[in-house]
């Protein structure tokens, strides 16, 4: 805080970045006019005029992948479209529950998801700044009896208005431990999503088998939750095309930009898209250094040349497959190689 | 006697949606709320009690207004004034302050002359509110509410 310039700084000292942020973007937007009975309404000219479809063009073009998470925000974009008409012809009950869930891997894109979202939902006016809060359990829950209330409520008042980002929220609860603060910050949560619906829109963001267990123990949380988003069902070989294209423009958007998009490329073996795109390449013998070949390999692919390996040297399965040995597997590999199984037995 | 004190205050007393827009200029502006409260409003008393920690990071004026009615609720009866506080440097004050809550009955102030050397006259304003032992001077607290309402006879 040592001049004016840093005020903006000050200010969203917690708050995501919006760098495609319009200008007067963090102003409410306009309420629309109520209709009469016997209007009608152009749900395609509603929708130019929400602006809905600049937004999701703009998804659709950065983000890679993601297909069903695409499809998703279309529709509730849809449905919040409709529910707006509704309203102004007086019709609607309440504020619509916006909470929602995105579960995938880290690197999958949610957070960046989010910030659309954000921008969405203040563009259709559900929303009163398009800001987004990002917090962990850290800045939720306190040290000390008596600490967390003031601390979450600290985090929630400053996310009013906008959307509260919850990183890997399962953190908040913990089972293990039975005197842990998580669960007064949980509750706390809750009577806001309850309370300052029309205030605020929470988004809860981690892995999809821990938010499944996190919901499932606090039913509560599942119940005030509307809209799940999984990330984690991305096509391998649809993303490849993706970036293959993506390969010869100049600049990657998509991954440049602050790790937005697909990063990282999970192989997915199930996939049939996949499975098929390697059935097709040609085979061709993979030119590995020798120091990483399995023993078991090269004795299959030259049985003739078969030599017993010179006593004293150990022979211990590739590095990937020690990995994935874990407790007496890797004890009876390591005997079978003559390491330290052997010498303690 | 009605109490004017901060910005407004010859205004009749604002409603919800005008402190929210109050509070939506302060927040344009970059000034961190705070709310605070008293039961003793003499104009030379600086310290007003704080409610919670002025409110830094703020976007959007509903978190203030909420914590107003918190304050509103548990203290009925007495002043509570919001201050937005301008961090720049060079100004480092309060930029705005006013008054969201007053209790129903404000009995006002009186004038107290001292006799001092060479007959001169010293004065000072007294509220009558503070002969009242702190916590009780503009209605009983809300502790002692509902006691009186548990004693009741069903």
């Amino acid at each position: 805080m040592s001049g004016p310039n840093d005020k903006a700084v000050t200010r969203s000292l917690f708050a995501l970045p919006t760098p495609e942020e319009p200008a007067g973007g963090n102003q409410p937007p306009a309420v629309p006019e109520p209709l009469a009975d016997d209007a009608t309404v152009d749900l395609a000219a509603e929708r130019a005029s929400a602006g809905v479809d600049e937004i999701i063009e703009a998804l659709d073009r950065d983000l890679v992948g993601l297909r069903p998470v695409k499809t998703r925000i279309n529709e509730i974009a849809a449905l919040l479209l409709i529910d707006r008409v509704r309203t102004r012809f007086g019709l609607s009950a309440g504020p619509p529950s916006l909470h929602m869930s995105f579960t995938g891997n880290p690197g999958t894109g949610k957070t960046t998801v989010a910030l659309r979202m954000a921008r969405l939902l203040h563009r259709m006016g559900y929303l009163r700044r398009g800001r987004v809060v990002s917090v962990t359990r850290d800045d939720l829950v306190g040290q000390y009896v008596g600490h967390t209330a003031p601390k979450t409520k600290e985090v929630l008042n400053r996310a009013m208005g906008g959307v509260l980002f919850i990183d890997e929220a399962y953190y908040l609860y913990r089972a293990d431990k039975e005197r842990d603060y998580g669960q007064e910050a949980i509750e706390i949560l809750l009577q806001y999503m309850e309370n300052y619906r029309d205030d605020l829109v929470v988004i809860m963001a981690g892995y999809a088998d821990r938010m499944e267990t996190f919901f499932s123990s606090n039913p509560g949380m599942s119940s005030r939750v509307a809209h799940h988003l999984d990330f984690s069902r991305l096509l391998a070989g649809r993303a490849r095309g993706h970036r293959r294209a993506d390969a010869g423009r100049a600049a990657l958007p998509a991954v440049t930009r602050g790790g937005i998009g697909v990063p990282r490329l999970p192989r997915l073996p199930d996939d049939p898209a996949a499975v098929r795109q390697r059935a097709q390449r040609p085979q061709r013998p993979r030119a590995r250094p020798a120091a990483a070949r399995e023993p078991a390999d090269r004795d299959q692919r030259h049985p003739g040349q078969r030599r017993p390996h010179a006593p004293g040297t150990r022979r211990l399965p590739s590095q990937p497959r020690l990995q994935q040995l874990t407790g007496p597997r890797l004890l009876i590999a390591l005997r079978r190689a003559g390491g330290i199984g052997a010498a303690a037995g | 006697m009605r109490i004017t004190q901060g910005t407004f205050s010859y205004l009749p007393d604002l409603t919800d949606e005008e402190i929210t827009s109050q509070l939506d200029y302060a927040l344009g502006n970059g000034w961190a709320l705070s709310v605070e409260f008293t039961d003793d409003p003499h104009p030379r008393n600086n310290y007003w009690d704080m409610w919670g920690l002025p409110m830094f990071g703020l976007a959007d004026p509903a978190g203030a207004l909420r914590e107003i009615n918190e304050c509103r609720e548990v203290y009925p009866d007495r002043y509570i004034r919001v201050s937005a506080y301008d961090a720049r440097q060079g100004r480092q004050t309060v930029a705005l302050s006013f008054l969201v809550n007053r209790p129903a009955q404000e009995p006002g102030f009186r004038l107290d002359r001292q006799e001092a050397a060479d007959r001169r006259i010293r004065y000072t304003l007294h509220p009558y509110a503070l002969d009242r032992p702190a916590g009780t001077r503009y209605g009983p607290l809300r502790g002692e509410r509902e006691v009186v309402a548990r004693e009741r006879p069903e």
